[in-house]
Protein backbone atom coordinates (compact mmCIF):
# COMPACT_ATOMS: atom_id res chain seq x y z
CA UNK A 1 0.00 0.00 0.00
CA UNK A 2 3.02 2.47 0.87
CA UNK A 3 4.26 1.10 -2.27
CA UNK A 4 1.46 1.80 -4.06
CA UNK A 5 1.21 5.62 -2.88
CA UNK A 6 5.34 6.64 -3.33
CA UNK A 7 4.41 5.58 -7.42
CA UNK A 8 1.09 7.43 -7.59
CA UNK A 9 3.72 10.37 -6.13
CA UNK A 10 6.91 9.80 -8.08
CA UNK A 11 4.12 8.94 -11.81
CA UNK A 12 2.16 12.14 -11.04
CA UNK A 13 4.79 14.60 -12.90
CA UNK A 14 4.48 12.47 -15.81
CA UNK A 15 1.15 12.30 -16.57
CA UNK A 16 1.73 15.22 -19.21
CA UNK A 17 5.02 13.36 -20.91
CA UNK A 18 3.09 10.17 -21.66
CA UNK A 19 -0.98 10.87 -21.89
CA UNK A 20 -3.01 12.89 -24.11
CA UNK A 21 -4.91 16.02 -23.99
CA UNK A 22 -7.66 14.14 -22.53
CA UNK A 23 -6.67 12.30 -19.56
CA UNK A 24 -4.16 15.35 -18.45
CA UNK A 25 -7.39 17.25 -18.19
CA UNK A 26 -9.10 14.02 -16.45
CA UNK A 27 -5.76 14.58 -13.87
CA UNK A 28 -6.45 17.91 -12.92
CA UNK A 29 -9.86 17.69 -12.40
CA UNK A 30 -9.12 14.41 -10.01
CA UNK A 31 -6.49 16.63 -8.56
CA UNK A 32 -8.84 19.18 -7.60
CA UNK A 33 -11.81 16.91 -6.26
CA UNK A 34 -8.95 15.55 -4.13
CA UNK A 35 -7.85 18.91 -2.16
CA UNK A 36 -11.91 19.47 -1.67
CA UNK A 37 -12.35 15.82 -0.72
CA UNK A 38 -9.11 16.05 1.63
CA UNK A 39 -10.58 19.38 3.46
CA UNK A 40 -14.03 17.97 3.76
CA UNK A 41 -12.08 14.87 5.33
CA UNK A 42 -10.67 17.32 8.06
CA UNK A 43 -14.14 17.67 9.02
CA UNK A 44 -16.27 14.24 8.79
CA UNK A 45 -12.70 11.71 9.51
CA UNK A 46 -10.57 13.51 11.78
CA UNK A 47 -13.61 15.77 13.57
CA UNK A 48 -16.09 13.62 13.42
CA UNK A 49 -18.37 16.15 11.89
CA UNK A 50 -20.25 15.21 9.16
CA UNK A 51 -21.14 18.19 6.63
CA UNK A 52 -23.31 17.91 3.97
CA UNK A 53 -23.09 21.30 2.81
CA UNK A 54 -19.27 21.71 1.90
CA UNK A 55 -19.70 22.84 -1.29
CA UNK A 56 -20.65 25.90 -0.33
CA UNK A 57 -16.82 26.88 0.57
CA UNK A 58 -15.97 25.43 -3.05
CA UNK A 59 -18.78 27.39 -4.94
CA UNK A 60 -18.53 30.87 -2.91
CA UNK A 61 -14.94 30.64 -3.46
CA UNK A 62 -15.34 30.02 -7.13
CA UNK A 63 -18.23 32.81 -7.58
CA UNK A 64 -16.16 35.00 -5.63
CA UNK A 65 -13.32 35.14 -8.02
CA UNK A 66 -15.73 34.83 -11.57
CA UNK A 67 -17.56 37.82 -10.64
CA UNK A 68 -14.25 39.99 -8.98
CA UNK A 69 -12.13 39.34 -12.12
CA UNK A 70 -14.97 38.87 -14.76
CA UNK A 71 -16.99 42.23 -14.00
CA UNK A 72 -14.86 44.03 -11.63
CA UNK A 73 -11.85 44.34 -13.13
CA UNK A 74 -10.08 42.62 -10.38
CA UNK A 75 -6.80 41.03 -11.16
CA UNK A 76 -7.07 36.81 -10.62
CA UNK A 77 -4.15 37.69 -7.41
CA UNK A 78 -6.26 39.90 -5.45
CA UNK A 79 -9.52 38.02 -6.23
CA UNK A 80 -8.04 35.10 -5.37
CA UNK A 81 -7.08 36.90 -2.25
CA UNK A 82 -10.81 38.20 -1.47
CA UNK A 83 -12.04 35.05 -2.13
CA UNK A 84 -10.34 33.02 0.09
CA UNK A 85 -10.86 35.65 3.14
CA UNK A 86 -14.27 36.10 1.84
CA UNK A 87 -15.06 32.14 1.90
CA UNK A 88 -13.22 32.03 5.56
CA UNK A 89 -15.42 34.57 6.98
CA UNK A 90 -18.12 32.61 5.36
CA UNK A 91 -17.00 29.68 6.82
CA UNK A 92 -16.43 31.30 10.16
CA UNK A 93 -19.95 32.14 10.60
CA UNK A 94 -21.30 29.16 9.65
CA UNK A 95 -19.12 27.20 12.04
CA UNK A 96 -21.06 29.31 15.00
CA UNK A 97 -24.49 28.31 13.11
CA UNK A 98 -23.61 24.41 12.45
CA UNK A 99 -21.66 23.89 16.01
CA UNK A 100 -24.16 24.54 17.55
CA UNK A 101 -25.13 20.42 17.29
CA UNK A 102 -23.55 17.65 16.48
CA UNK A 103 -23.95 14.53 14.55
CA UNK A 104 -27.36 14.30 12.51
CA UNK A 105 -27.99 18.00 13.95
CA UNK A 106 -24.70 19.33 12.77
CA UNK A 107 -25.32 17.45 8.74
CA UNK A 108 -28.72 19.05 8.40
CA UNK A 109 -27.63 22.59 9.61
CA UNK A 110 -24.51 22.60 6.96
CA UNK A 111 -27.23 21.10 4.24
CA UNK A 112 -29.72 23.68 4.97
CA UNK A 113 -26.85 26.59 4.87
CA UNK A 114 -25.45 25.38 1.47
CA UNK A 115 -29.04 25.06 -0.32
CA UNK A 116 -29.83 28.28 0.84
CA UNK A 117 -26.37 29.78 -1.33
CA UNK A 118 -27.79 27.41 -4.21
CA UNK A 119 -31.19 29.06 -4.17
CA UNK A 120 -29.36 32.25 -3.74
CA UNK A 121 -27.06 31.14 -6.80
CA UNK A 122 -29.89 30.51 -8.91
CA UNK A 123 -32.24 32.88 -8.09
CA UNK A 124 -30.27 36.11 -7.68
CA UNK A 125 -29.69 36.12 -11.70
CA UNK A 126 -28.52 39.86 -11.33
CA UNK A 127 -25.88 38.76 -10.02
CA UNK A 128 -24.75 35.26 -11.16
CA UNK A 129 -26.47 35.21 -13.93
CA UNK A 130 -28.48 32.10 -12.32
CA UNK A 131 -29.11 29.36 -14.42
CA UNK A 132 -26.70 30.30 -17.13
CA UNK A 133 -24.21 30.42 -15.19
CA UNK A 134 -20.15 33.16 -15.58
CA UNK A 135 -19.05 32.35 -18.80
CA UNK A 136 -16.37 34.42 -20.54
CA UNK A 137 -13.64 33.86 -17.26
CA UNK A 138 -9.97 33.17 -17.57
CA UNK A 139 -7.09 31.65 -15.94
CA UNK A 140 -4.27 33.07 -14.00
CA UNK A 141 -1.03 33.59 -15.54
CA UNK A 142 1.35 32.72 -12.01
CA UNK A 143 5.17 34.59 -12.60
CA UNK A 144 3.70 35.15 -16.53
CA UNK A 145 3.31 31.82 -16.94
CA UNK A 146 0.33 30.94 -19.19
CA UNK A 147 -2.19 27.94 -17.91
CA UNK A 148 -4.22 27.44 -20.59
CA UNK A 149 -2.35 24.93 -22.19
CA UNK A 150 -3.82 21.38 -20.36
CA UNK A 151 -0.15 20.33 -19.61
CA UNK A 152 0.89 23.63 -18.18
CA UNK A 153 -2.44 23.64 -15.99
CA UNK A 154 -2.16 19.99 -14.51
CA UNK A 155 1.56 21.36 -13.06
CA UNK A 156 -0.05 24.21 -11.55
CA UNK A 157 -2.54 22.29 -10.06
CA UNK A 158 0.02 19.28 -8.86
CA UNK A 159 2.33 21.74 -6.95
CA UNK A 160 -1.14 23.39 -5.36
CA UNK A 161 -2.61 19.67 -4.15
CA UNK A 162 1.17 18.43 -3.27
CA UNK A 163 1.18 21.65 -1.12
CA UNK A 164 -2.58 21.16 0.45
CA UNK A 165 -1.65 17.70 1.10
CA UNK A 166 1.35 18.50 2.89
CA UNK A 167 -0.52 21.24 4.72
CA UNK A 168 -2.94 18.82 6.09
CA UNK A 169 -1.07 15.91 6.48
CA UNK A 170 0.98 19.04 9.01
CA UNK A 171 -2.75 19.76 10.68
CA UNK A 172 -3.60 16.44 11.62
CA UNK A 173 -0.44 14.88 13.27
CA UNK A 174 0.13 18.24 15.04
CA UNK A 175 -1.08 18.75 18.87
CA UNK A 176 -4.12 20.67 17.42
CA UNK A 177 -4.73 17.30 15.21
CA UNK A 178 -4.49 15.23 18.51
CA UNK A 179 -6.97 17.53 20.26
CA UNK A 180 -9.17 17.12 17.12
CA UNK A 181 -8.91 13.55 17.06
CA UNK A 182 -10.17 13.66 20.87
CA UNK A 183 -12.45 15.70 21.01
CA UNK A 184 -14.19 13.38 17.22
CA UNK A 185 -13.55 10.44 20.29
CA UNK A 186 -14.38 11.45 23.64
CA UNK A 187 -15.69 15.44 23.60
CA UNK A 188 -16.69 14.85 27.37
CA UNK A 189 -13.40 13.71 28.29
CA UNK A 190 -11.00 16.20 26.09
CA UNK A 191 -13.45 19.19 28.38
CA UNK A 192 -12.50 17.79 31.25
CA UNK A 193 -8.59 17.40 30.48
CA UNK A 194 -9.32 21.11 29.57
CA UNK A 195 -9.43 21.09 25.84
CA UNK A 196 -12.25 23.48 24.85
CA UNK A 197 -14.06 20.93 22.08
CA UNK A 198 -16.17 24.12 20.76
CA UNK A 199 -13.16 26.14 19.42
CA UNK A 200 -11.31 23.11 18.19
CA UNK A 201 -13.83 22.28 15.92
CA UNK A 202 -14.44 25.62 14.62
CA UNK A 203 -11.06 26.24 14.00
CA UNK A 204 -11.32 22.77 12.06
CA UNK A 205 -14.44 24.06 10.53
CA UNK A 206 -12.42 27.43 8.86
CA UNK A 207 -9.79 26.03 8.13
CA UNK A 208 -11.40 23.11 5.94
CA UNK A 209 -13.38 26.06 4.57
CA UNK A 210 -10.03 27.63 3.73
CA UNK A 211 -8.50 23.99 1.26
CA UNK A 212 -12.44 23.96 0.02
CA UNK A 213 -12.18 27.81 -0.87
CA UNK A 214 -8.34 26.59 -2.76
CA UNK A 215 -10.17 23.59 -4.63
CA UNK A 216 -12.73 26.25 -5.28
CA UNK A 217 -10.55 28.76 -7.44
CA UNK A 218 -8.69 25.75 -8.85
CA UNK A 219 -12.39 24.46 -10.10
CA UNK A 220 -13.16 27.98 -11.89
CA UNK A 221 -10.00 28.04 -13.16
CA UNK A 222 -10.35 24.95 -14.74
CA UNK A 223 -13.80 25.13 -16.01
CA UNK A 224 -13.52 29.04 -16.77
CA UNK A 225 -17.24 28.89 -16.27
CA UNK A 226 -19.32 28.67 -13.05
CA UNK A 227 -22.78 27.57 -12.58
CA UNK A 228 -24.46 26.91 -9.49
CA UNK A 229 -24.70 22.92 -9.63
CA UNK A 230 -21.22 24.11 -7.95
CA UNK A 231 -23.14 24.26 -5.12
CA UNK A 232 -25.67 22.04 -5.08
CA UNK A 233 -26.27 19.18 -2.97
CA UNK A 234 -24.55 16.93 -5.57
CA UNK A 235 -21.42 18.47 -5.23
CA UNK A 236 -21.56 18.02 -1.64
CA UNK A 237 -22.35 14.35 -1.98
CA UNK A 238 -20.11 13.78 -4.51
CA UNK A 239 -17.55 14.72 -2.26
CA UNK A 240 -18.82 13.27 1.13
CA UNK A 241 -19.17 9.98 -0.90
CA UNK A 242 -15.51 10.18 -2.02
CA UNK A 243 -14.09 10.61 1.35
CA UNK A 244 -16.52 7.64 3.11
CA UNK A 245 -15.25 5.55 -0.17
CA UNK A 246 -11.90 6.26 0.00
CA UNK A 247 -11.13 5.88 3.69
CA UNK A 248 -12.46 9.25 5.95
CA UNK A 249 -9.64 9.75 8.51
CA UNK A 250 -6.94 8.68 6.55
CA UNK A 251 -4.68 10.79 4.09
CA UNK A 252 -4.68 8.59 0.91
CA UNK A 253 -8.40 7.95 1.24
CA UNK A 254 -10.27 10.23 0.41
CA UNK A 255 -7.74 11.24 -2.78
CA UNK A 256 -8.16 7.88 -3.66
CA UNK A 257 -12.03 8.45 -3.30
CA UNK A 258 -12.13 11.18 -5.40
CA UNK A 259 -10.51 10.28 -8.28
CA UNK A 260 -12.92 7.02 -8.21
CA UNK A 261 -15.86 9.06 -8.25
CA UNK A 262 -14.95 11.54 -10.52
CA UNK A 263 -13.42 8.49 -13.19
CA UNK A 264 -16.60 6.95 -12.60
CA UNK A 265 -18.48 10.11 -13.32
CA UNK A 266 -16.74 10.53 -16.61
CA UNK A 267 -15.87 7.37 -17.79
CA UNK A 268 -19.16 5.32 -16.51
CA UNK A 269 -21.29 8.28 -18.37
CA UNK A 270 -19.91 7.85 -22.00
CA UNK A 271 -21.24 3.81 -21.66
CA UNK A 272 -23.97 3.94 -19.79
CA UNK A 273 -26.66 6.73 -19.39
CA UNK A 274 -27.65 6.29 -15.89
CA UNK A 275 -23.92 6.68 -14.52
CA UNK A 276 -25.62 7.71 -11.41
CA UNK A 277 -26.64 4.25 -10.98
CA UNK A 278 -23.39 2.99 -11.76
CA UNK A 279 -21.88 5.02 -8.52
CA UNK A 280 -24.14 3.70 -6.64
CA UNK A 281 -23.70 0.25 -6.96
CA UNK A 282 -19.60 0.40 -6.61
CA UNK A 283 -20.40 2.75 -3.26
CA UNK A 284 -22.92 -0.72 -2.64
CA UNK A 285 -19.57 -2.69 -3.06
CA UNK A 286 -17.23 -0.71 -1.11
CA UNK A 287 -19.46 -0.33 2.25
CA UNK A 288 -20.22 -3.86 1.82
CA UNK A 289 -16.40 -5.15 1.29
CA UNK A 290 -14.57 -2.86 2.84
CA UNK A 291 -16.76 -0.58 5.30
CA UNK A 292 -13.90 1.23 6.34
CA UNK A 293 -13.17 2.67 2.44
CA UNK A 294 -11.02 1.28 0.03
CA UNK A 295 -7.38 2.60 1.67
CA UNK A 296 -7.81 1.23 5.06
CA UNK A 297 -9.69 -1.93 3.54
CA UNK A 298 -6.72 -2.62 0.83
CA UNK A 299 -3.96 -1.90 3.58
CA UNK A 300 -5.87 -4.53 5.71
CA UNK A 301 -5.73 -6.72 2.66
CA UNK A 302 -2.21 -6.33 1.51
CA UNK A 303 -1.24 -6.99 4.98
CA UNK A 304 -3.18 -10.48 5.03
CA UNK A 305 -1.83 -11.18 2.12
CA UNK A 306 1.70 -10.74 3.20
CA UNK A 307 1.09 -12.89 6.42
CA UNK A 308 -0.12 -15.82 4.04
CA UNK A 309 2.72 -16.00 1.55
CA UNK A 310 5.28 -15.60 4.46
CA UNK B 1 0.46 30.45 42.76
CA UNK B 2 -0.84 31.59 45.76
CA UNK B 3 -0.37 28.62 48.24
CA UNK B 4 -3.49 26.13 48.41
CA UNK B 5 -2.95 26.15 52.54
CA UNK B 6 -4.45 29.43 52.51
CA UNK B 7 -7.80 28.91 51.48
CA UNK B 8 -10.06 27.60 53.90
CA UNK B 9 -11.91 24.85 51.52
CA UNK B 10 -10.34 23.31 48.61
CA UNK B 11 -14.58 22.55 47.54
CA UNK B 12 -17.34 24.42 49.11
CA UNK B 13 -20.65 23.80 47.52
CA UNK B 14 -23.64 26.06 48.87
CA UNK B 15 -27.24 25.25 48.71
CA UNK B 16 -26.72 23.64 45.57
CA UNK B 17 -30.05 22.08 43.42
CA UNK B 18 -30.39 20.35 40.13
CA UNK B 19 -33.29 18.81 38.74
CA UNK B 20 -34.22 16.96 35.92
CA UNK B 21 -37.90 17.83 34.81
CA UNK B 22 -39.91 17.17 38.33
CA UNK B 23 -37.20 14.39 39.28
CA UNK B 24 -34.71 16.62 41.86
CA UNK B 25 -31.67 14.88 41.64
CA UNK B 26 -29.67 17.50 44.06
CA UNK B 27 -31.42 19.03 46.60
CA UNK B 28 -30.10 21.72 48.97
CA UNK B 29 -26.46 20.01 48.89
CA UNK B 30 -24.36 21.88 50.76
CA UNK B 31 -20.66 20.49 51.77
CA UNK B 32 -17.47 21.88 52.35
CA UNK B 33 -13.73 20.04 51.69
CA UNK B 34 -10.63 21.27 53.32
CA UNK B 35 -7.23 21.50 51.24
CA UNK B 36 -5.37 18.26 51.38
CA UNK B 37 -9.00 16.30 52.60
CA UNK B 38 -9.92 12.76 51.70
CA UNK B 39 -13.43 12.64 51.27
CA UNK B 40 -15.36 9.94 50.73
CA UNK B 41 -19.17 10.46 49.52
CA UNK B 42 -21.58 7.58 49.84
CA UNK B 43 -25.20 6.62 48.92
CA UNK B 44 -27.44 4.12 47.68
CA UNK B 45 -27.92 3.64 43.60
CA UNK B 46 -29.77 6.99 42.63
CA UNK B 47 -28.94 9.32 45.60
CA UNK B 48 -26.97 11.57 43.29
CA UNK B 49 -23.66 10.82 43.92
CA UNK B 50 -22.29 11.09 40.27
CA UNK B 51 -24.73 13.63 39.55
CA UNK B 52 -23.26 15.80 41.98
CA UNK B 53 -19.56 15.66 40.65
CA UNK B 54 -20.86 16.11 37.37
CA UNK B 55 -21.96 19.38 38.68
CA UNK B 56 -18.56 20.03 40.69
CA UNK B 57 -16.81 18.93 36.86
CA UNK B 58 -19.10 21.17 34.76
CA UNK B 59 -20.74 18.73 32.72
CA UNK B 60 -23.74 19.47 35.07
CA UNK B 61 -25.12 23.30 35.07
CA UNK B 62 -26.91 23.78 38.66
CA UNK B 63 -30.68 25.58 39.21
CA UNK B 64 -29.39 27.42 41.82
CA UNK B 65 -26.71 27.31 44.25
CA UNK B 66 -23.20 28.42 44.29
CA UNK B 67 -19.86 25.98 43.46
CA UNK B 68 -16.27 27.03 45.08
CA UNK B 69 -13.34 25.80 43.93
CA UNK B 70 -10.07 27.12 46.33
CA UNK B 71 -12.33 30.13 46.92
CA UNK B 72 -12.97 31.45 43.20
CA UNK B 73 -17.23 30.92 41.93
CA UNK B 74 -16.83 28.44 39.16
CA UNK B 75 -20.47 27.95 38.99
CA UNK B 76 -20.86 28.91 35.63
CA UNK B 77 -16.98 27.96 34.43
CA UNK B 78 -17.49 25.55 31.41
CA UNK B 79 -15.53 22.20 32.53
CA UNK B 80 -12.30 22.88 30.21
CA UNK B 81 -11.66 26.21 32.34
CA UNK B 82 -12.24 24.35 35.76
CA UNK B 83 -9.45 22.06 34.53
CA UNK B 84 -7.73 24.71 34.46
CA UNK B 85 -8.26 26.05 37.93
CA UNK B 86 -6.83 22.45 39.08
CA UNK B 87 -10.00 20.01 38.81
CA UNK B 88 -9.96 16.44 37.81
CA UNK B 89 -11.91 13.42 37.39
CA UNK B 90 -12.29 10.40 36.56
CA UNK B 91 -15.09 8.36 35.06
CA UNK B 92 -17.55 5.68 36.32
CA UNK B 93 -17.73 4.52 32.57
CA UNK B 94 -14.00 4.17 31.49
CA UNK B 95 -13.71 6.95 29.32
CA UNK B 96 -10.54 6.73 27.44
CA UNK B 97 -9.11 7.03 23.30
CA UNK B 98 -9.55 3.08 22.73
CA UNK B 99 -7.57 3.15 19.60
CA UNK B 100 -4.57 5.13 20.74
CA UNK B 101 -1.56 4.29 23.60
CA UNK B 102 -1.48 4.44 26.71
CA UNK B 103 1.26 6.91 25.98
CA UNK B 104 -1.04 8.60 24.44
CA UNK B 105 -3.75 8.63 26.53
CA UNK B 106 -1.54 10.48 29.26
CA UNK B 107 -0.10 12.95 27.00
CA UNK B 108 -3.60 14.32 26.05
CA UNK B 109 -3.98 14.45 29.69
CA UNK B 110 -0.93 16.86 30.01
CA UNK B 111 -1.41 18.61 26.56
CA UNK B 112 -4.54 19.68 27.77
CA UNK B 113 -3.25 22.22 30.29
CA UNK B 114 -0.82 23.60 28.16
CA UNK B 115 -0.97 26.55 25.47
CA UNK B 116 0.91 23.79 22.67
CA UNK B 117 -2.22 22.07 22.26
CA UNK B 118 -3.16 24.86 19.87
CA UNK B 119 0.30 24.30 18.23
CA UNK B 120 -0.67 23.17 14.32
CA UNK B 121 2.95 22.81 12.94
CA UNK B 122 4.77 20.85 14.94
CA UNK B 123 4.54 17.04 15.00
CA UNK B 124 2.75 15.61 18.00
CA UNK B 125 5.29 13.02 18.10
CA UNK B 126 8.53 15.43 18.64
CA UNK B 127 6.76 16.41 22.08
CA UNK B 128 9.89 14.79 23.95
CA UNK B 129 9.23 16.53 27.22
CA UNK B 130 5.73 15.35 26.95
CA UNK B 131 6.63 11.55 26.05
CA UNK B 132 8.81 11.13 29.06
CA UNK B 133 6.47 13.03 31.65
CA UNK B 134 3.30 10.37 30.35
CA UNK B 135 6.00 8.00 30.58
CA UNK B 136 6.84 8.68 34.26
CA UNK B 137 3.31 8.77 35.46
CA UNK B 138 2.42 5.28 34.21
CA UNK B 139 5.38 3.96 35.73
CA UNK B 140 3.71 6.04 39.00
CA UNK B 141 0.50 3.83 38.30
CA UNK B 142 2.86 0.25 37.22
CA UNK B 143 2.02 0.40 33.38
CA UNK B 144 4.86 1.48 31.32
CA UNK B 145 5.50 -1.71 30.14
CA UNK B 146 2.24 -1.42 28.65
CA UNK B 147 2.65 2.04 27.41
CA UNK B 148 3.23 1.46 23.59
CA UNK B 149 0.09 -0.83 23.88
CA UNK B 150 -3.67 0.55 22.34
CA UNK B 151 -6.05 0.86 25.00
CA UNK B 152 -8.08 -1.62 23.43
CA UNK B 153 -5.46 -4.16 24.14
CA UNK B 154 -5.26 -4.15 28.06
CA UNK B 155 -7.32 -5.27 30.46
CA UNK B 156 -10.01 -3.35 31.86
CA UNK B 157 -8.41 -3.29 35.73
CA UNK B 158 -5.79 -2.05 33.95
CA UNK B 159 -8.04 0.74 32.10
CA UNK B 160 -8.90 2.11 35.57
CA UNK B 161 -5.38 2.67 36.13
CA UNK B 162 -5.26 4.71 33.30
CA UNK B 163 -8.36 6.80 34.10
CA UNK B 164 -6.05 7.65 37.25
CA UNK B 165 -3.12 8.03 35.36
CA UNK B 166 -4.45 10.89 33.08
CA UNK B 167 -5.94 12.59 36.14
CA UNK B 168 -2.80 12.22 38.19
CA UNK B 169 -0.67 13.52 35.32
CA UNK B 170 -2.58 16.43 35.20
CA UNK B 171 -1.43 17.28 39.16
CA UNK B 172 -4.69 18.71 40.01
CA UNK B 173 -5.32 20.50 43.12
CA UNK B 174 -8.84 18.70 43.81
CA UNK B 175 -9.37 15.43 42.06
CA UNK B 176 -13.11 13.56 41.94
CA UNK B 177 -12.50 9.64 41.83
CA UNK B 178 -16.08 7.93 40.61
CA UNK B 179 -15.80 4.57 41.61
CA UNK B 180 -12.06 3.87 41.09
CA UNK B 181 -12.44 0.22 42.44
CA UNK B 182 -15.62 -0.52 40.00
CA UNK B 183 -15.36 -3.85 38.20
CA UNK B 184 -11.82 -4.66 39.98
CA UNK B 185 -10.74 -8.35 41.21
CA UNK B 186 -9.18 -8.36 44.61
CA UNK B 187 -5.42 -7.78 43.36
CA UNK B 188 -6.71 -5.28 41.41
CA UNK B 189 -8.44 -3.67 44.11
CA UNK B 190 -5.71 -3.68 46.67
CA UNK B 191 -3.20 -2.31 43.87
CA UNK B 192 -5.70 0.85 43.06
CA UNK B 193 -5.93 1.55 46.55
CA UNK B 194 -2.33 1.47 47.57
CA UNK B 195 -2.02 4.02 44.15
CA UNK B 196 -5.00 6.61 45.77
CA UNK B 197 -3.21 5.94 49.30
CA UNK B 198 0.32 7.18 47.96
CA UNK B 199 -1.21 9.95 46.17
CA UNK B 200 0.72 13.15 47.46
CA UNK B 201 -1.09 15.53 50.09
CA UNK B 202 -0.97 18.50 47.74
CA UNK B 203 -3.86 17.14 45.78
CA UNK B 204 -7.74 17.09 47.69
CA UNK B 205 -9.39 13.80 46.80
CA UNK B 206 -13.09 13.00 47.22
CA UNK B 207 -14.32 9.60 46.02
CA UNK B 208 -17.38 8.40 45.32
CA UNK B 209 -17.02 4.48 45.99
CA UNK B 210 -19.62 1.55 47.04
CA UNK B 211 -16.77 -1.03 48.15
CA UNK B 212 -16.76 0.26 52.01
CA UNK B 213 -14.23 -2.16 53.24
CA UNK B 214 -11.46 -0.57 50.87
CA UNK B 215 -12.84 3.04 50.36
CA UNK B 216 -13.16 3.82 53.98
CA UNK B 217 -9.62 3.16 55.14
CA UNK B 218 -8.75 5.70 52.62
CA UNK B 219 -11.16 8.05 53.99
CA UNK B 220 -10.77 10.70 56.57
CA UNK B 221 -14.54 12.24 55.87
CA UNK B 222 -18.03 10.74 54.97
CA UNK B 223 -20.78 12.47 53.49
CA UNK B 224 -23.85 10.17 52.75
CA UNK B 225 -26.11 11.16 50.34
CA UNK B 226 -29.55 9.82 49.89
CA UNK B 227 -32.50 11.05 47.34
CA UNK B 228 -30.09 14.14 46.49
CA UNK B 229 -29.45 15.16 50.22
CA UNK B 230 -27.23 15.46 52.14
CA UNK B 231 -28.37 12.90 55.60
CA UNK B 232 -24.78 12.41 57.48
CA UNK B 233 -21.66 14.79 56.84
CA UNK B 234 -18.74 14.34 59.22
CA UNK B 235 -15.43 12.46 59.89
CA UNK B 236 -15.65 8.98 59.24
CA UNK B 237 -16.18 6.97 62.46
CA UNK B 238 -18.88 9.64 63.26
CA UNK B 239 -21.00 8.99 59.62
CA UNK B 240 -20.20 5.12 60.32
CA UNK B 241 -21.38 4.84 63.80
CA UNK B 242 -25.08 7.18 62.64
CA UNK B 243 -27.81 5.50 62.95
CA UNK B 244 -28.87 7.23 60.01
CA UNK B 245 -26.05 6.27 57.97
CA UNK B 246 -26.95 2.47 58.78
CA UNK B 247 -30.85 3.35 58.27
CA UNK B 248 -30.10 4.44 54.80
CA UNK B 249 -26.92 2.35 53.30
CA UNK B 250 -25.61 -0.08 55.50
CA UNK B 251 -27.83 -1.62 56.76
CA UNK B 252 -28.41 -3.32 59.85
Amino acid sequence: MKWLAIAAIVASPLVPVVAGDFYINLASQVLIAAIFALSLNLLVGFGGMTSLGHASYLGVSAYISALLTSRYGFGHGSAAAISITGTVAMAAFFGVIALRATGLGFLMITLALSQVLWGLAYRMSNVTNGDNGITGLTRPAPLGISLDSPASFYWFVLIVAAFACLMMAIFVSSAFGSSLKGVRDQPRRMAALGFNPWLVRWITFMYAGFWGAISGLLYVYYHKYIHPTSLSITSSAEALLGVIAGGSGTLGGPVVGAAVVLLLKNYASAYVERWNMMLGLVFLFIVLVMPTGIVPGVSRLAAALGRRSR
Amino acid sequence: MTAASTFDFALEVVNLQKAFGGLAVTQDVSLTVRPGERRLIIGPNGAGKTTLFNQISGDLTPNSGLIRLFGTDITQLPPYRRAHAGLSRTYQIITLFAGDTLEHNVTLGLLGLRPARWQMWRPMSSYGDLAIEARRTLDAVGLLHLAAHPISDIAYGEKRRVELAMALAQRPRLLLLDEPLAGLSNTERSTVKSLIASIPREITVIMIEHDMDTALDLAETVTLLNYGRVIVDGERDVVIADERTREVYLGT
